[in-house]
């Protein structure tokens, strides 16, 4: 490795870096906040039964499961302007990414709502409790629990998801990383480079994770 | 003793599919009475228990309840919350809260239920479970206590909350057999100190020495029924005197269910 590789790998790391604080981490944080909102909304209408609002549930995970998520980046950047809609990059990656991982969370979330013993909210109703008493102080806590392992899962994984923002012209990680190879043509060393980056990030993610089962593994196992 | 019943079930039915699991039952429980419900498994009596709480839903028959008179077919959501007030249940693998604390456990009923002031809810929720002998266990979760204990911890989140009657479906039943003194202990004592209470039981001892008045139970009927005294001295169906013998030779370690 000569000595000029080596200035362009240092250089570069700080260059790509900031992108990943400005952009992949924030991008990543706030969709992934609005997607569990949307996710225990979305299971638990599944959950209670509520008819009508049920079934648009449904649909919703069907079309965001069915479809790629590039393809729902396109038509929310590139299609909505056609009808007037015109979103920034950032903005508009925030919300495909939300939209797109709730669906999913929502189906982690309703399975483990439904791991819940019927028997808890049986003795909930019995002590006097209403419904929504006992999904907060009871089944909500429990689901949490179990949903956690494969929520981090889903949050590692977009992440990396996130790369997919340069398709929008999202400046993040991987899209000035593109830029710095168009410069220097270093495509082996500078994606390696990238990817041991975003490596880094679900290290972090990995290590948090395993501090938060730890945390609330109060009760149970 | 008054003269009018506090709970009154008329007629009660109930079925799953095809299967009639209640074929009109009746039952008539007094203030302070102790009564116990015995029949062979897949009798309908624990059925029979949850369709009065409403965690089944009867088909038909009536409840009167404090003189109210209900519909069981078609009870208002705002009528079973009411009802369910009154009332407390024991179940059978205990349903303790599993993320809540012996502590909260009982006080869930009386903060959140009926809006008690922390500092009242927690003093009675101790007082409770002092009374069942679990003093030490405030701070510990379900799952670092034995089985009877876990269901002493029960009795007290239904105690706490004051029901006028306390409905057991089973409570000793998945119990290992040196725990289940301790919860008919407790039991016994509430018995003497005037809780109604409505228990579906295998302990025929128990039944025996502390109820007041004893339904037998087979096919969704209810096939006899009296005076506890009386039913034990001289049962009068042969179904009856079979199943007693049954039960009681097993209790008596004649017949050891887990070499059967």
């Amino acid at each position: 490795m000569d000595g000029r590789l080596i200035g362009i790998l240092i250089d570069s790391f700080w260059k790509i870096l900031l992108p990943g604080l400005t952009a992949t981490i924030p991008l990543t944080i706030i969709s992934f906040s609005i997607a569990m909102v949307i996710a225990v909304i979305v299971a638990l209408i599944q959950f209670a039964n509520i008819r009508l609002l049920k079934q648009l549930c449904r649909f919703y995970i069907w079309v965001i499961r069915g479809t790629p998520l590039l393809v729902q980046l396109f038509v929310v950047f590139y299609g909505l302007p056609r009808v007037g809609v015109i979103i920034d990059p950032f903005p508009a990656a925030v919300i495909v990414f939300s939209i797109n991982e709730g669906a999913y969370s929502a189906e982690v979330v309703r399975a483990a709502l439904e791991a819940v013993p019927a028997g808890q909210i049986e003795a909930g109703y019995c002590v006097g409790m209403n419904y929504l008493q006992i999904m907060w102080h009871i089944v909500l806590p429990q689901a949490m629990r179990i949903a956690f392992p494969p929520l981090s899962n889903s949050l590692i994984a977009m992440v990396k998801d996130t790369s997919l923002a340069a398709n929008i012209t999202v400046v993040e990680m991987f899209m000035e990383t593109q830029r710095i190879v168009a410069r220097t043509w270093e495509p082996l060393a500078l994606y390696i480079e990238v990817g041991l980056i975003y490596l880094l990030f679900c290290t972090v993610l990995t290590k948090l994770q395993s501090f938060g089962e730890k945390r609330m593994r109060t009760y149970g196992k | 003793m008054e003269n009018n019943a506090m709970l009154e079930v008329r007629g009660l039915k109930k079925r799953f599919g095809d299967l009639e699991v209640l074929k009109g039952v009746d039952l008539t429980v007094h203030q302070g009475d102790v009564v116990a419900i015995l029949g062979p498994s897949g009798s309908g009596k624990t059925t029979f228990l949850r369709c009065l709480n409403f965690l089944e839903t009867a088909d038909e028959g009536t409840l009167v309840f404090d003189g109210e008179t209900f519909h069981l077919g078609k009870v208002p959501r705002r009528d079973v919350a009411r009802l369910r007030k009154k009332t407390a249940f024991v179940f059978q693998n205990y349903n303790l809260f599993l993320n809540k604390t012996a502590l909260q456990n009982v006080m869930l009923g009386l903060q959140v239920a009926r809006k008690v002031p922390k500092g009242r809810a927690e003093a009675r929720a101790k007082a409770a479970l002092d009374k069942v002998g679990l003093a030490d266990r405030y701070n510990y979760y379900p799952h670092q206590l034995s089985g009877g204990q876990q269901q002493r911890v029960a009795i007290a989140r239904a105690l706490a909350t004051e029901p006028e009657i306390i409905y057991f479906d089973e409570p000793t039943s998945a119990l290992d057999p040196e725990l289940i003194g301790e919860v008919l202990a407790v039991m016994r004592q509430l018995a003497r100190e005037g809780m109604t209470m409505l228990v579906v039981t295998h302990e025929l001892h128990f039944a025996r020495e502390v109820s007041s008045q004893v339904i037998f139970m087979e096919a969704g009927q209810v096939l006899e029924s009296g005076a506890a005294e009386a039913f034990f001295r001289d049962p009068k169906e042969a179904r009856t005197r079979a199943f007693l013998r049954t039960i009681s030779g097993r209790e008596a370690g004649e017949i050891d269910p887990k070499k059967e």
